[in-house]
């Protein structure tokens, strides 16, 4: 009982204070996401993350409404070109560097789609970095076919 | 210890480095080395299987013969690589203009048992219109990656579902289904582009 209650009052303490860690330094830039065929396929999402920031900050965790396992994956191609997919685990960003998601490398993988993803809607992605900080973006959703954050 | 036995070591230890070359380049640069993993795909007039094409149609490697072709596989659960090889596809096919009119491309599934012809028809279709979709049997789609050399592995992930490795070359074949060169994942389009018009040009200029 006392250790549930020394949580609930850190949580209370912990989140609303204003010494965050370098998240707040975080920009995120050219975010785009494919639309899905239904919602049975994984969606993929793109941007880049900018630290304007002094800190490295660590992105942790990714939650959206649109899917129920929203995770970083990264893609790579061996010396025999087979490609494969992977959870990326947690993404560092040294300050004044970007880390970009991208086709064929890092990308938000959108497991379990709770709807389709319909090109010209938005959905709001947040990302939670290990500071505690998080930052909400509104992905825009462009044609299947496309190759970037200009289509 | 006398002057003999230190040459007599002296020579020993020469006869272990000289050996131990002789191995290292046996194993890495001799008649020892592995084979290369990657090997050439087959002429497609080598290769047994038979696929459904995008309208249902029954189709195989014969199929592809008499027009240069181009072949990739993968499977349309994939959110990063395949909606990308085809978009990039999709540009180069753009780019080569009214000279791939007469071009097979063909994109094979890898994850049949997900990929039904009409899930193909519907996922190609968002493509550019040349873009064939061709799905098998798990048996048939394994003697055709084994044809084109290709592999391909179910990758169980965290959500219960599965992901599929694959290889993500674009292999080209001239019209008489003779292997004639290899896209990889990460080509330019500078480089991709210039690749297939050669292997177009030396179709037409064999027929003509």
């Amino acid at each position: 009982m006392k250790s549930s209650l020394a949580i609930v009052f850190s949580i209370l303490v912990g989140l609303p204070s204003a010494s965050l860690a370098g998240s707040e330094d975080v920009v995120i830039e050219d975010a785009w996401a494919r639309a899905s065929i239904g919602t049975n396929r994984p969606g993929a999402a793109y941007m880049t993350l900018r630290n304007t920031g002094t800190d490295p900050v660590t992105l942790v965790g990714l939650e959206t409404p649109l899917a129920m396992m929203p995770d970083i994956h990264e893609t790579t191609t061996d010396a025999n070109e087979v490609s494969s997919m992977a959870p990326a685990g947690e993404i560092t960003i040294s300050p004044g560097e970007s880390v970009s998601l991208e086709p064929g490398g890092l990308h938000a993988m959108l497991m379990r789609l709770q709807m389709k993803m319909v090109e010209g809607e938005t959905f709001p992605l947040t990302l939670n970095f290990a500071d505690g900080g998080s930052l909400t973006v509104d992905v825009p959703i462009l044609g299947i076919a496309s190759r970037g954050p200009e289509g | 210890m006398n002057r003999r036995s230190l040459l007599a070591y002296g020579a020993a230890a020469f006869g272990v480095l000289a050996l131990t070359l002789f191995i290292g380049w046996w194993r890495v640069d001799g008649p020892g080395a592995p084979e290369p993993v990657a090997q050439r795909p087959l002429p497609l007039t080598q290769m047994e299987f038979q696929m459904t094409d995008q309208s249902g149609a029954i189709v195989g490697p014969a199929t592809l013969l008499g027009n240069t072709s181009m072949v990739f596989f993968g499977f349309t659960y994939c959110p990063d690589v395949c909606p990308t090889t085809l978009s990039d596809i999709s540009g180069w096919l753009d780019d080569l203009g009214d000279d791939v009119a007469d071009m097979n491309v063909v994109f094979m599934t890898v994850d049949p048992e997900r990929d039904s012809v009409a899930a193909m028809a519907e996922y190609v279709s968002y493509f550019h219109p040349a873009i064939q979709g061709w799905s098998g049997t798990l048996e048939e789609t394994a003697r055709a990656a084994a044809g084109f050399r290709a592999s391909y592995e179910k990758v169980a992930n965290k959500g219960g579902n599965y992901t599929m490795n694959h290889t993500a070359s674009v292999f080209l074949f001239d019209a008489e289904g003779r292997f004639a060169s290899t896209i990889d994942y990460h080509e330019q389009r500078e480089f991709a582009v210039p690749k297939i018009r050669r292997v177009l040009a030396r179709a037409e200029k064999e027929t003509s």
